[in-house]
Formats: C-alpha cells, sequence, structure tokens
C-alpha cells in the first residue's frame, strides 16, 4: 500500500502550515468538550432538520449525517491553483454540453466514438438546437476531487445533473462558527455563507431574454420523499424563493405560471431538482405524475429557463468521464489543469481482461449507478465478495469501469478511541451564469470507518467544514 | 400536384376537462418539393398557443385550455404544392446533426432478427440500392393489417409477428437502416388515397441519409419513394416524439377520440 498523505501532519510532529492554528486548537480540547460540540452539533442539525433518508434502508429512517467538528483545512494558494483547474473544467463541460446539442464538432473531430454519445441513456435528442439563455447548460456542477499528496489532486467524478449536498457544507459552517466563534476570530477563513445568495443571482442572471423586471425564481422537488427533500426547502427558504411541485406549476398560453393564493404568477427561472425523465410527461416519460406537461416547450420556446438543463447528464456519464480531459483541450485549447482518475473501460476485450486480473486492488463503478451503491473496493472486499462483483462485471462488462483505489488523504477526525486519520474527498459547488464562481471549499465527505474509502453519506460517510484561508 | 387537406381529431368525455395541454405537430414542412399555399389550425386556445420550430425542423405548437365541457376538435387544413422528386429531399431546414438519426429508440432497436434483415440488403449493394431493397423487403414480409399491432409496438415485435400499419413498416426500415449506420427518421404526413375521407390518409414512412444524394424518403408500407401525392409534415426518431396530437389532461373521464382525414387533388 502506497503512503497515504495526512493533511494535517507537516512530518517531525509539527503540522503542515493550514493547519498550524487548528492543531493548537486540537490540543487545548479536553475529551469532555469534544463530546459537548457533538451533542450540541447534533441538537442544531435536529433543530434545521438536517436528515438524510438511506434508500434500502429497512426502517426506511431518516437519520443525521455524522458531522466532525475538526476542519478541513486549505491554504489560499492551494486554492487559488485547485480554483483554476475546476473553473477550467466546469467552462469545458458547458462547451461540451453545447456542441454535444449543436455541430457535434468533437465527434466529426474523432476525439469520441460517436455511439458512446448517441446511443448514450443521458444524451437527450430533444434538446438537439436548444440555446439557453447565456448559452449555459450546467449551471450548477459539483466536481467530486480527491488529494493523493500535496500537490496531487484527481478529479474522480463531475455532477452535472442535480448535484447536491451544498446545505451540508453550509450547515457545517454554520455548526463551526456556533460552537466555536474563536476559530473565526483568529484567523480568516473564506466565507461560504454566500452561496444561496450567490445561487439566486446566478439563476436569476439566466431568465429568457424576454423576462421583464425581476426574474420570478422557483426550486422544483419531486417532493417530500426525495433523499435531497431538506435540501431543496432549505435553499428555497435562504433563497427567498417558493418551493414548489409539479402540481404547484402549470402552462398556460405558452408560459410557465405557479399557482399562488392570488393570481397565477409566471415563472421565468426554475432550478429544477426532479431528474429529466419525470420532468415533463409530453416529452420524457409519459406516466411522470411528478412533472409539468408541456414544461420543455416552454422551456424550448425560450421562455423559461431550466437549471440544470435537461441532457446535461451527458457531460457527467461515468463512460464519457474517459475522455474529459481530451474535451477540455478540444473546448479551451489548453492542458487540463486538474488531472482524472485513470480508468479502464470494461466495454473493451482488452482492458476488461485486466481488470478482471486484478479486481482485488481496483475500484469498480457501475457506469450509470451514483452514491456508492452498485461498487466494489478491492482492497476492502472479502473474497467471496469480490468472486461475486467479478460475475456480475463478466454479465454485463459495458456496465462498468475501474480504477486503480487511490489512497485517499486523511485528515485527522474524533472517533470513539480519540482522534485518528479518516479518508476524504471533496465536493466544490460551481455556479456558472453572468460569471463562473466556485465555493471557497466546498462540502468534505470523511469515511468514519477506519481505512474506509467510501465516503458517500448513503454508505456510513459524514461530513466536515472545510475552510480556505484567506491571505 | 396542389392537395387540399382536412384533418380533423375529435374528443369526447364522460366529464367536462379541467384542464388539457396538446403539443401540435401539424404544420406541413416547407422545402423544394413542397410549398404550403394556405394553412390553419383550429383549437381551443389556439390563438394563445405557443409555436416554435425543434431541433429536427419541425413547426410545434402547444395549446393550453381548461374548463371545457362537451367535445374537443382540432382541425388542420390547408393546401399544398407538391413536386415529384422521386423521393429527394432537398432544402429543407434541420439543425441535428445527421449522427442523431442513427439513435436506437425504444420502438426502433434492433434485433438480431432486424440486423440480420439489414446485412442481407446492404451486402454487395450500393447504400441506396440497399435501402430500396429494404423498403420491398419489409413491404413483402410485413403485410398491412390494421389491429394486429398498436401504438407501443416494437419494429421487432411486428416484423417477427409479419403485420402491421404503416407505423411499424417505417420503425422496422429505420431500426435496420440504423443498425447498418445509415441515418434514418421517422416522418408523418397525408397521401391521397381516392375520394372521400378516411383515417389511413394520414401516413408516415421514413427517409434515410444517401450518401451524395441526401436524404431520401422511403415508403415501405407502400413499396416506393414518395410521389407528390404525399404531404410530408413532420420528422423525428420514432412514432411517438412526432404523433400529430399528444396531450396531457386533468378530468375528461373515458376519453373517446376520432379522426378524419380527407386528401384530395385540387384544382388549380
Amino acid at each position: 500500500m502506497t503512503v497515504v498523505f495526512n493533511e494535517m501532519d507537516g512530518g517531525g510532529g509539527t503540522p503542515r502550515e493550514p493547519y498550524a492554528q487548528v492543531a493548537d486548537w486540537l490540543k487545548t480540547l479536553s475529551r469532555a468538550d469534544v463530546d459537548r460540540a457533538l451533542r450540541e452539533a447534533e441538537a442544531i442539525f435536529r433543530r434545521q432538520g438536517i436528515t438524510f433518508a438511506v434508500y434500502g434502508d429497512d426502517e426506511a429512517a431518516e437519520r443525521l449525517i455524522p458531522f466532525d467538528i475538526i476542519p478541513r483545512v486549505f491554504a489560499a494558494a492551494e486554492w487559488r491553483k485547485l480554483s483554476a483547474g475546476i473553473e477550467q473544467r466546469v467552462r469545458a463541460l458547458n462547451a461540451f454540453i453545447h456542441d454535444l446539442y449543436h455541430r457535434q464538432d468533437i465527434l466529426r473531430a474523432g476525439k469520441i466514438p460517436h455511439e458512446f454519445i448517441i446511443q448514450n441513456e443521458a444524451f437527450v435528442p430533444e434538446m438537439v438546437g436548444v440555446m439557453p439563455a447565456r448559452g449555459i447548460y450546467a449551471h450548477i456542477i459539483g466536481i467530486d476531487i480527491v488529494r493523493v499528496a500535496a500537490n496531487e489532486f484527481y478529479v474522480l467524478e463531475d455532477n452535472c445533473r442535480t448535484p447536491s449536498g451544498v446545505s451540508y457544507m453550509l450547515e457545517d459552517r454554520e455548526a463551526m462558527m456556533y460552537l466555536f466563534p474563536e476559530l473565526f476570530a483568529q484567523q480568516r477563513v473564506a466565507p461560504v455563507e454566500n452561496y444561496p445568495a450567490m445561487l439566486r443571482q446566478t439563476l436569476e442572471s439566466v431568465a429568457p431574454a424576454g423576462c421583464n423586471g425581476e426574474p420570478t425564481v422557483v426550486i422544483l422537488t419531486p417532493g417530500i420523499h426525495n433523499s435531497a427533500f431538506f435540501e431543496h426547502a432549505f435553499l428555497a427558504d435562504e433563497m427567498g424563493v417558493e418551493l414548489c411541485e409539479g402540481g404547484d406549476l402549470f402552462v398556460d398560453g405558452g408560459y410557465l405560471y405557479m399557482r399562488t393564493t392570488q393570481a397565477p404568477k409566471r415563472v421565468d427561472v426554475v432550478y429544477r431538482r426532479i431528474d429529466d425523465a419525470y420532468l415533463d410527461p409530453l416529452t420524457f416519460r409519459h406516466d411522470s405524475a411528478i412533472g409539468v406537461p408541456g414544461i420543455f416547450d416552454v422551456y424550448r420556446a425560450g421562455r423559461v429557463t431550466l437549471v440544470n438543463a435537461p441532457g446535461t447528464g451527458i457531460a457527467d456519464d461515468k463512460s464519457i468521464y474517459t475522455y474529459i480531459p481530451d474535451v477540455i483541450e478540444f473546448y479551451t485549447g489548453e492542458k487540463p489543469l486538474l488531472k482524472n482518475v485513470p480508468t479502464w473501460r470494461c466495454s473493451d476485450p482488452q482492458q476488461l481482461a485486466y481488470v478482471l486480473d486484478h479486481l482485488p486492488e481496483l475500484v469498480v463503478k457501475e457506469v450509470h449507478g451514483s452514491g456508492g451503491y452498485g461498487m466494489l473496493v478491492g482492497p476492502t472486499s472479502t473474497k467471496k465478495e469480490i468472486e461475486a462483483f467479478r460475475a456480475r462485471l463478466k454479465a454485463r462488462p459495458r456496465n462498468y469501469i475501474a480504477q486503480p483505489t487511490l489512497a485517499l488523504s486523511t485528515v485527522p477526525t474524533f472517533t470513539k478511541s480519540g482522534v485518528a486519520p479518516r479518508h476524504v474527498d471533496l465536493r466544490p459547488f460551481v455556479l456558472s451564469g453572468d460569471k463562473v464562481r466556485v465555493t471557497p471549499g466546498g462540502l468534505t465527505r470523511v469515511a468514519l470507518k477506519k481505512g474506509s474509502l467510501v465516503v458517500n453519506s448513503s454508505q456510513g460517510g459524514g461530513t466536515k467544514d472545510t475552510w480556505v484561508l484567506e491571505d | 400536384m396542389r392537395l387540399a387537406i382536412r384533418h380533423e381529431t375529435h374528443y369526447d368525455y364522460d366529464t367536462p376537462l379541467a384542464y388539457s395541454a396538446q403539443r401540435l405537430h401539424l404544420w406541413p414542412a416547407d422545402y423544394t418539393a413542397q410549398k404550403t399555399v394556405s394553412w390553419s389550425i383550429s383549437a381551443p386556445g389556439f390563438d394563445r398557443a405557443l409555436a416554435y420550430t425543434d431541433g429536427f425542423g419541425n413547426r410545434v405548437h402547444m395549446v393550453t385550455f381548461d374548463n371545457i365541457v362537451g367535445p374537443v376538435s382540432i382541425v388542420a387544413e390547408g393546401v399544398v404544392d407538391v413536386t415529384d422528386t422521386a423521393g429527394v429531399v432537398k432544402g429543407l431546414v434541420c439543425a441535428a446533426p445527421d449522427a442523431v438519426f442513427l439513435r436506437q429508440t425504444r420502438p426502433t432497436t434492433a434485433t438480431a432478427l432486424l440486423r440480420t434483415l439489414a446485412e442481407k440488403q446492404f451486402a454487395g449493394r450500393s447504400a441506396l440500392e440497399g435501402l430500396h431493397s429494404l423498403m420491398t423487403e419489409i413491404h413483402a414480409r410485413v403485410a398491412y393489417e390494421i389491429g394486429a399491432t398498436h401504438a407501443h409496438t416494437t419494429a421487432a415485435e411486428a416484423f417477427a409477428d409479419g403485420r402491421g400499419v404503416c407505423q411499424d413498416h417505417a420503425h422496422i426500415f429505420l431500426a435496420a437502416a440504423r443498425s447498418a449506420g445509415i441515418p434514418a427518421r421517422y416522418v408523418t404526413g397525408y397521401l391521397v388515397t381516392g375520394m372521400g375521407a378516411s383515417s389511413t390518409a394520414a401516413h408516415a414512412w421514413a427517409e434515410a441519409l444517401v450518401p451524395d444524394l441526401g436524404w431520401v424518403g422511403f415508403d415501405p408500407a407502400n413499396a416506393k419513394s414518395p410521389t407528390d401525392n404525399y404531404v410530408r409534415v413532420a420528422a423525428g426518431l420514432d412514432a411517438a416524439g412526432v404523433a400529430p396530437i399528444r396531450g396531457s389532461r386533468r378530468g375528461g373521464d373515458a376519453e373517446r377520440m376520432r379522426v378524419e382525414v380527407r386528401v384530395e387533388i385540387a384544382q388549380q
């Protein structure tokens, strides 16, 4: 096993520079302080109603996502570099989506086999020729990044559909500022609490050209049974916009309206947290009861903006992921600043053979899966689990990609037996509208089980406040 | 040829319609071989209809209306001049890249049987010859029979059963052509069938992209390329995407639909 990079450990018993203050603070904390803080944090989260529904859980219980009080810290210079790479990637992803629904220059240039796009479930033919306001398709992107060394970061995946988790980023910061205000007095941490304001500004900036005056923005949710419903309600509340279900919206005379206690109100921008397939029963799944009939026609005619646009999933599909470095070069003319994780495509017989020979050391993921479901982490799996997975992989190789098991960096974390290193990843949120805005930091997810590399909250992961220090 | 068309669709319900949204593909295309002389649609709420051109070049209307008691009628009618170009389609504005028309949709998914059908027709032939051969082969092997299939029958099912209507013939053609790497699209329109009104005057066929020639129409239900007896309305990936009327409603129990299409040769 390779050396694991501990983000706080500077060697010789001294902390790395960005963690100096956190390390000093940790020394002053007694176990009793920690227990009290964790209890208080839990009370805060319960009061806020931050819960997370776990699919496949027998009790179908909503539970709190565990929160760890030791922050994850980036120096200003580290973040500037990372942020530049994120922004480059996001600009390229939007250019890519635009191209796929217009001239398809990247396919003509032979950079990606056209069947990978055309036959892809995530490609939405109805989007062909659609030019949304400002030419932006994925207004909100979450990019999952892992770190393996001081200066080595990899993009694990892009989330261009409806990335979630930003509410945890905001609540984690709020809890930290409440519990330990002195920490924020001692040094300057870049604020994240203006995210709802930036989100609203982004949404308003992509209102249709025909919208006069202040645009009306709404959030469209599938409803209370969705695992991220709390976040939908939270963001609506923070932004001061209406939270709607499909039944609250309707098309009339070529415009989209929201029912209100008074007259119907015209809607200009819909931040929809409903999957493409359920958005409009006239265009996509006709059995959808949570969508709005005709909303896609209004969108097509440029009278409402959907955020994100339908069909953005083509840019984050795991089978397309391996091409993203080429995508960045193709549209920006620059070398990618952020690297992809080397990936084997199991659809290719030679690459599949390699993967089958090396299962115990690889991570194998479903091409269309998400949330850490249906994946194999070779090094932490039993022989029996590996063999069961081998059978599934052989049966449907096209369905899988494989990656080396990366030695994800660790950050000290409170555990039952004291402070111990736990693996983390990072999901910065990127807003694209009148300009590109990258949240300073993002959501740090931490695998609470010792040695575990799976940080998904559905698989027992927790979160940490993420700091970007200001110069 | 100058053709006069009247396409009526009547709906009736047991209870009032609380709300209805209807997407219409009822506006004929304009291109080299086809010019619209006059055309109009009458439908509830049509004066406030949303009109736009989609990525496939179709003129689409969306009408919405609420609180209607009694029957609802949607009528499209007008006069169109058509020239016989042996099926060659020129001058049509379509934003979609050709490769999009290689996409296999649910009803146009190629099974082993359909791939074999395609391979046999294209082996040793040019694309144009292969497409003609495919058209006649489908015509010979799939009998025209109303009621043997339904709106959601797939190409594979209809081909295996050997029976179907123009929609099934077109789907089989698309599945086979696309499996052979030839972009192909589903086309709806009208066909002169003789005297009087008949629902079969509403027709469907296929267009395929032939190297050096461009898009060419093939009508496997009649084993010929469209002539000046055909009026082209809309094109898409399959029937569901370009249905003349597709709607969603609240209220209006027990919907009954009646379609009447009349296509006649008009006086010049």
